[in-house]
C-alpha cells in the first residue's frame, strides 16, 4: 500500500488501423456517398412509408441542420455520418450473442450478420445513431437482384446492419498486397463513399502510416471528433469551418 | 357465515375498551376459527365447484384474445419482420420492452407479499400468499413473452443460454440483456419452487378430498405428503430457506432489469439511482396489482368474503401507501439529480419529457402514481373498501405503465444525434400486450379450478395461534408463538 497520491492518466490517444477524414465544408450534400455505399454493400431499399418513419436503412447519411424560420434560414455545413469505428464503442459490450464484435487485427467494429438475434442494444447504445435495422423482408424488383454485390452478404429480417468501412474492399487490398509480398499502399483501394464522392470530401486510408494522406489530414490539428467526451475514441475526424 | 351475523350488532361499538367478541371475529380472520374439516370444504367447494357460465364466458373471451393477441399476432410478426410493430430509429424498444419492465414489475409484489410478510410473521398475509405467489409466476411468464417477442429472430433466441456447442461460443456476459436473462431464470426457477413448497400440504388435503382425474393429479402433486411431524419440519426449514433467499433474488432481478437502462450510454438512462427505483417501481405496480387480483377473488370466487377481509385491504393499503411514498422520494432523486447534472441532452430530455408531445403522460404519471394514492390511502375507512382499494390499484398501474413508457419509448426519442430525433407510434405492440394481459388473467381463472388460491394450512395455523379470551368483562386477543 502506497500513500502517494496517483497520477493523471489521460486517455490514450489510440491509433485506429484504418481511418477516415471527411471535409464538411467542401461536402455538396449530393448523396453519391449513400448512393455508392447501398450498391457496394447490398444495403436494402424501404421504400417511402418506411423511410418516412425513421426506418431509413443507410448506411452513410448526409445530416442537414438549420437554424431559425423562413426566410432568414441558416444552414449549417452537410454532415455525412456513418459508423465512427470506435476503439472503445459502446455498441460491442452490451450484445448478449457477440453479434457486435471488435476486430482487433483491423481495429474495425465487425457486425456479425448470422450472429444477431435482433435484440437491438447496440443500436440503442450507439451515441452516433449510425446502425441499422433490416425490419422487414425488403424487396429488390427485378432487375436489382443484378447487382448485387457477391462479395457482400445480403441481410435478412431481424438483423443489425452497419458500415464495415467496406472491409472486403480492405480484404481484397491485403490480399493481393500479401500475394505481391508487400504492404497496402497508400491510395491503392478506398471505401465506395470516398470513390463516388465528386468533391473529394471523403479521405479514407491507413492510420497508422504517418505517411498517409488521411493520417495526415487527421493530425492537421482542427479537425474534430463527434462526441470525442464519452470516451468512444472514434476513428473518423471531421473538418468545418476551415 | 358466522361472521355476517353480527353486523348490525357491534356497529356502534367505536371505544376499543368496549369491544366485543363478535367485533373481533367479524375483523380479524384470524380470530374467527371456523372448524378445519368445514373450512377444507369452503375451499374445495370453490374450486371443484360446477363452472358457472361466467367462468365458461371469462375463459372463451380470454383464449380468443389469446389467440389473436398473442398467438396470431406473433406468427404474423415472425413471418413478416419486427416492421409491423412501431419500432424505429431512434426508438429500437417500444412497448416490447415497457411491458417486460411491467411484468417483471408486477411479478415483484408476490414475492414481497408471501416472502417478506413471512419472514416478518405478519399475520395478516395467512390468506393471500398463495394468490400474490401465482402473481409472480404469471407474470413472469408475460415478461418472457414480452422480451422474446420484441427480438428480430427469435427463433434463434436459445443463442443467448449458455450451452455447449461446437463453436465454443457463449453468451457475453459483458451484456446487461445476459446478466438480465440469468437473473429472470433464477427468479422463475426459484419463484416456481417457492410457490410450490407451500402448495404441498394443500394438495394432501385436497388429494384426501377428490376423486377421479383431479385424485391423480393432487396425488402426485402432494409428493405423499402425509403430515407428519417430521415432513412439517422439512417442509417448514425448506420454506424458510426459500424465503429468506428469494428476497435478494427479488431485489437484484429487477435490479438488473434497470441496469439494461442504466448501463447504457443515454441521456435519461446513464443513472445511478435506477437500480432501487426500479425495484421500488416495481413493487408499487405489483402491490397495486396483488390488490386487484384479491378484489375479484373475493368477488367472485364462493366463500372468499370469509378469507379476505377488509382487514387484508387495510393492510395492503398501508404498504401501498408507503411504497407510493417511497417511489415519489425515488422520482425525485433520480429527476433533481439529472436536472441538475447540466448536461444538454439530459435538459432536453427532461423537457421533452414534460413539454413534449406526451407531456399529458408524465403528468398523468405523477397524479396515478402519487397523487391519487396519496389522497385516497390514508383514510382506514376508504382503504378499508375494496372496490376502492382496487380502484387505486388499477390507476397506480396505469400510472407506473405510464413511467416505464416514458422510460422506454419517450427517452429513446431524444438522443444525442438530433437528426434522428422522431416520435414512436405504436403497431401491432398493441395486440401483442393486450394478449400478455388476457394470458395472465387466463392463467389465473384456470389455476382458480386446479389449485386452491387460499393456503387453507396457513390460515388454519394462525388460527390455532390466536384466541380470544375473557378477562371479567373485557375480551383480550392472546397469540401463542408457532415454530
Amino acid at each position: 500500500m502506497t500513500n502517494a497520491i496517483p497520477e493523471v492518466k489521460l486517455a490514450e490517444e489510440q491509433v485506429g488501423k484504418w481511418g477516415m477524414v471527411i471535409n464538411q465544408d467542401i461536402c455538396t450534400g449530393c448523396q453519391a456517398c449513400v448512393a455508392a455505399c447501398a450498391m457496394e454493400n447490398n444495403v436494402s431499399f424501404v421504400g417511402e412509408e418506411d423511410s418516412g418513419y425513421g426506418r431509413s436503412m443507410h448506411w452513410i447519411r448526409i445530416e442537414r441542420f438549420w437554424e431559425g424560420e423562413y426566410p432568414e434560414v441558416k444552414m449549417t455545413p452537410n454532415q455525412p455520418m456513418l459508423c465512427q469505428q470506435c476503439g472503445s464503442a459502446p455498441c460491442e459490450p452490451v450484445c448478449p450473442a457477440f453479434a457486435t464484435v471488435h476486430s482487433t487485427a483491423e481495429s474495425l467494429n465487425l457486425q456479425v450478420y448470422n450472429r444477431c438475434v435482433g435484440t437491438r442494444y447496440c443500436a440503442n447504445n450507439c451515441p452516433y445513431q449510425v446502425r441499422s435495422f433490416n425490419w422487414r423482408d425488403y424487396e429488390r424488383p427485378e432487375p436489382l437482384p443484378n447487382q448485387l454485390n457477391p462479395d457482400v452478404t445480403v441481410r435478412r429480417r431481424g438483423v443489425m446492419e452497419k458500415c464495415t468501412f467496406c472491409i472486403q474492399r480492405i480484404h481484397k487490398a491485403q490480399d493481393k498486397a500479401k500475394a505481391e509480398g508487400r504492404e497496402v499502399v497508400d491510395g491503392e483501394f478506398t471505401t465506395a463513399c470516398a470513390q463516388a464522392c465528386p468533391a473529394t470530401a471523403i479521405t479514407f486510408g491507413r492510420m497508422d502510416d504517418p505517411q498517409s494522406l488521411v493520417s495526415q489530414l487527421a493530425h492537421k490539428g482542427h479537425g474534430v471528433k463527434h462526441l470525442e467526451e464519452l470516451g468512444t475514441l472514434p476513428n473518423v475526424t471531421y473538418f468545418k469551418g476551415g | 357465515m358466522a361472521y355476517d351475523k353480527n353486523k348490525s350488532e357491534h356497529a356502534h361499538h367505536d371505544d376499543h375498551s368496549g369491544h366485543s367478541e363478535a367485533h373481533f371475529r367479524e375483523k380479524h380472520l384470524m380470530l374467527d376459527p371456523l372448524p378445519r374439516g368445514q373450512m377444507n370444504d369452503m375451499v374445495m367447494e370453490s374450486m371443484t365447484g360446477k363452472p358457472t357460465w361466467k367462468f365458461w364466458a371469462a375463459v372463451i373471451i380470454l383464449g380468443g384474445i389469446v389467440a389473436y393477441g398473442l398467438v396470431y399476432t406473433w406468427a404474423r410478426m415472425i413471418i413478416e419482420g419486427i416492421g409491423i410493430a412501431g419500432v424505429n430509429r431512434p426508438s429500437y424498444w417500444g412497448i416490447f420492452l415497457v411491458n417486460t419492465v411491467f411484468w417483471i414489475g408486477i411479478s415483484h409484489a408476490g414475492t414481497f407479499i408471501s416472502a417478506i410478510l413471512r419472514v416478518f410473521k405478519a399475520e395478516f398475509r395467512r390468506p393471500f400468499t398463495r394468490a400474490a405467489e401465482l402473481m409472480t409466476t404469471f407474470g413472469l411468464v408475460q415478461a418472457g413473452f414480452s422480451v422474446f417477442m420484441h427480438m428480430g429472430r427469435v427463433w434463434l433466441s436459445y443463442w443467448l443460454f449458455p450451452y455447449p456447442n461446437q463453436r465454443m461460443l457463449w453468451p457475453n456476459l459483458h451484456s446487461p440483456l445476459t446478466w438480465d436473462l440469468l437473473a429472470i431464470t433464477t427468479y422463475l426457477l426459484s419463484s416456481t419452487m417457492y410457490l410450490f413448497l407451500p402448495l404441498i400440504p394443500d394438495m394432501a388435503m385436497a388429494r384426501d378430498r377428490s376423486t377421479g382425474w383431479r385424485k391423480n393429479l393432487y396425488k402426485v402433486l402432494a409428493l405423499g405428503f402425509r403430515g407428519t411431524e417430521g415432513e412439517w419440519t422439512h417442509l417448514r426449514n425448506a420454506m424458510n430457506i426459500f424465503a429468506f433467499a428469494i428476497i435478494p433474488v427479488m431485489f437484484s432481478v429487477h435490479t438488473i432489469v434497470s441496469w439494461d437502462f442504466a448501463a447504457a450510454t443515454r441521456p435519461g438512462w446513464n443513472s445511478t439511482i435506477f437500480g432501487p427505483y426500479f425495484v421500488v417501481g416495481a413493487l408499487h405496480s405489483g402491490m397495486g396489482a396483488a390488490v386487484i387480483v384479491l378484489a375479484v377473488i373475493r368477488g367472485n370466487m364462493k366463500h372468499m368474503k370469509y378469507f379476505i377481509r377488509a382487514e387484508h385491504f387495510d393492510a395492503i393499503g398501508k404498504l401501498m401507501l408507503i411504497i407510493s411514498m417511497a417511489w415519489a422520494y425515488f422520482f425525485f432523486n433520480d429527476y433533481m439529480v439529472q436536472w441538475y447534472g447540466g448536461d444538454k441532452w439530459t435538459h432536453q430530455l427532461l423537457h421533452f419529457h414534460e413539454e413534449g408531445p406526451l407531456g399529458w403522460m408524465w403528468l398523468s404519471m405523477l397524479i396515478c402514481n402519487v397523487a391519487v394514492p396519496w389522497a385516497i390511502l390514508w383514510n382506514t375507512k376508504w382503504r378499508s373498501t375494496p372496490w376502492l382499494v382496487s380502484t387505486v390499484g388499477i390507476i397506480i398501474n396505469v400510472g407506473m405503465w405510464f413511467e416505464r413508457y416514458i422510460i422506454v419509448p419517450v427517452s429513446l426519442t431524444i438522443n444525442r444525434a438530433p437528426f434522428t430525433w422522431r416520435m414512436y407510434k405504436p403497431g401491432v405492440e398493441i395486440q401483442l400486450g393486450i394478449g400478455t394481459l388476457a394470458l395472465f388473467i387466463l392463467l389465473y381463472v384456470l389455476a382458480s379450478k386446479i389449485i386452491p388460491l387460499i393456503p387453507v394450512w396457513e390460515v388454519q395455523e394462525g388460527q390455532m395461534a390466536h384466541e380470544l379470551k375473557k378477562f371479567g368483562r373485557e375480551t383480550v386477543v392472546s397469540v401463542s408463538e408457532l415454530e
